[in-house]
């Protein structure tokens, strides 16, 4: 696998903050993997297993266990709106709705789908995630867009913030 | 979209924690920090002598802010210093217990605070290597708090010989990826360790002995560390005066829900009634609308329904010890007046109900998310967080049948103490409270009578091959 020499100072820069043990340092990987790839692909697992001097199931069992690693890539941008309680009275349910439809994503129904919760639009632009409390319930509902996260979002807003990423 | 909420403080908060957050013109460098008294009370405590910072937290009664209540000096005695084994600390800041968001504007407003207490801290515990454990949403935050490390570093507050006194210390945040478990210490500690975050078993994995790489550690909450930052500077004694004996400080309450003003205050512990908080604090309930139930202190806490009355014993005027009944508008938001009524203060998240929503739509709610958030380790949390989602489920889809609520009752008496970590209670107390509480809504609403145990094609009978089978009649 080809690894990008800027990825790679990231990833030894990453491995240094863990002085006790390599082991520690894969969290950290496959955030940066994911983050550089869309996805985490069976052969970065391999790949951050050698690095980290690990069987390849220590790196599988972490991609299987953390929702946030998924081993499918999302659209370009992707959009994760909050389910839980407070976001929910607030109406989360009806602003992914129409997140879904004026992104064009087909819903995977209204509530999480275990084994594959992410739903990518057509031609791959946006995808949609309903997430567990994102820790802003006083501004709910909430949703995040690639890193940015956006509070008291109402239904009128969805297209405009959505042109903001094209 | 509307601009991050800014808000003044209200007149009946005590800004201690928060006093930097929403401040006109503040930023989250270190210039901005050291200009309004940033890091002086790091070179105080470094002319300390280390027990006497541990006794000024003790003498302080601070208790973690993260949900348990734990008093932090209580904690921080555990350790032994100069042992053969390194000491780490570990700043929990996974916020993700559902109705609770302090921690969030601390480390993108004010991450300094937060790295200071920690370097006090971690002085006091003689600890050389700390990790900052940021949940996975929060890349933002994560961002802040390494360019707040970094200028840290620089200045000589962090790295080697800090402030010339031949301390060292390194400080890294690690990052999670959206696994709510990974709040419970222990299950913190084996993410940190690059595995899955199942909890560890105590005994004998209590973290003060057998913590991260089996060394001493100390887990404490961001809102924790940062209160030892004040209490350094005032003085345990001084810090114990504010709030109520055993309820010292001031604590960050986080309100969501059914109110017209919802957000964060913190006030002295124990200063404030509900009633206050709702009333004074959040402006009071939207119009037309009448208060139906609060969860006081994040999602796990048990429900506390409007209508009921609450027996407690509060102190007479002799200093003896008096029944007295309350109502839910009278209940003092501390640490031992929540857990009098049944309830807890947990982590500070309030979340408030009005009379339009429906209990069984609120509790399938909060039952999907801990059938999402279940690790999966023991089998009564794994299996019975999912079943009681699917009979939840199954009542607002009009199917449930009369024996749902107490079957939902069982399967959650069946968890809450037979698991390895706390998840086991948190999971079965909304169930457990929300089903006694508000059972004339379940019943309501679960009302079909018992299908036939099973479709007559799979009865013994047939499946051995006689042909006695009578014939049943299934529901619908």
């Amino acid at each position: 696998m080809q690894i990008p020499t800027e990825l790679l100072a990231k990833v030894d820069e990453a491995i240094s903050h863990y002085p006790v043990s390599l082991r520690s340092a894969s969290l950290p990987l496959l955030h940066l993997f994911q983050e550089h790839f869309g996805y985490i692909s069976e052969e970065s697992i391999l790949w951050i297993a050698e690095k980290l001097e690990l069987q390849p199931i220590h790196v599988l069992e972490l991609v299987t266990f953390y929702p946030m690693f998924r081993r499918k890539p999302a659209g370009k941008h992707h959009i994760r709106v909050c389910r839980t309680l407070s976001c929910a009275m607030a109406g989360s349910f009806e602003l992914k709705e129409k997140f879904c439809k004026e992104a064009k994503i087909a819903c995977h129904g209204e509530d999480h789908d275990h084994g594959d919760p992410v739903s990518v639009g057509e031609n791959g632009e946006y995808s949609i995630e309903f997430v567990e409390c994102i820790a802003s319930c006083g501004s709910a509902p909430v949703c995040m867009i690639n890193d940015d996260f956006y509070e008291g979002v109402t239904q009128e807003e969805v297209a405009e913030l959505l042109a903001k990423y094209r | 979209m509307p601009a991050p909420q800014r808000r003044s403080p209200h007149p009946r908060e005590r800004r201690m924690i928060f006093a930097n957050i929403d401040r006109e013109g503040y930023t989250p460098d270190i210039d901005c920090y050291t200009r309004h008294g940033g890091y002086e009370v790091l070179r105080k405590a470094v002319t300390m002598d280390k027990d006497a910072i541990v006794n000024e937290v003790k003498a302080s009664g601070l208790r973690g802010r993260g949900g348990a209540g734990f008093p932090c000096g209580v904690k921080w005695g555990f350790i032994r210093r100069g042992g053969p084994k390194p000491t780490y600390l570990i700043c929990n800041a996974d916020e993700s217990e559902p109705g609770t968001f302090k921690d969030r504007y601390i480390m993108h407003q004010d991450p300094h605070q937060l790295i200071e207490g920690m370097v006090i801290s971690c002085f006091a515990l003689d600890v050389h290597l700390a990790y900052i454990y940021i949940r996975g949403e929060f890349p933002l935050a994560a961002k802040i708090l390494e360019q707040a490390i970094a200028e840290a570093r620089e200045k000589g507050f962090l790295g080697k010989n800090i402030l010339g006194t031949g301390f060292d210390l390194d400080l890294y945040v690690h990052r999670g990826a959206g696994a709510y478990i990974c709040g419970e210490e222990t299950g913190l500690i084996e993410s940190l360790e690059g595995k899955r975050a199942y909890p560890r078993i105590k005994p004998p994995y209590f973290p003060a002995v057998l913590g991260l790489y089996q060394c001493p550690t100390i887990v404490n909450n961001v809102e924790t560390l940062c209160h030892v930052r004040h209490i350094v500077d005032m003085g345990g004694a001084e810090y114990a005066k504010i709030g109520r004996p055993n309820n010292t400080g001031t604590r960050i309450l986080c309100v969501s829900g059914d109110v017209q003003k919802p957000g964060y205050f913190e006030v002295e512990v124990g200063s404030l009634t509900m009633g206050e908080v709702i009333n004074d604090l959040c402006g009071g309930l939207k119009p037309g609308r009448t208060l139906k139930a609060v969860i006081p202190g994040g999602s796990s806490a048990k429900v506390l329904r409007a209508d009921e009355k609450y027996k407690i014993k509060e102190k007479g005027p002799e200093g003896e010890m008096v029944d007295k009944e309350i109502g839910i508008m009278d209940i003092r938001m501390d640490f031992d007046s929540l857990a009098a009524v049944g309830s807890m203060a947990g982590s500070g998240g309030v979340i408030v109900m009005d009379d339009t929503r429906d209990m069984v739509w609120v509790l399938n709610n909060l039952n999907a998310f801990y059938a999402h958030e279940s690790c999966g380790q023991c089998t009564p949390c794994r299996e019975g967080s999912l079943w009681m989602r699917k009979i939840t489920d199954r009542i607002l889809a009009g199917g449930g049948v009369e024996r749902d609520p107490d079957v939902l009752k069982s399967v959650a008496d069946n968890i809450a103490g037979k698991t390895i970590c706390a998840f086991g209670e948190a999971c079965s107390w909304p169930t457990q409270s929300f089903v006694i509480k508000f059972r004339e809504e379940f019943a309501a609403k679960a009302k079909k009578p018992l299908p036939p145990p099973t479709p007559p094609e799979f009865v013994p009978e047939t499946l051995i091959g006689r042909q006695q089978t009578p014939q049943l009649t299934t529901g619908d």
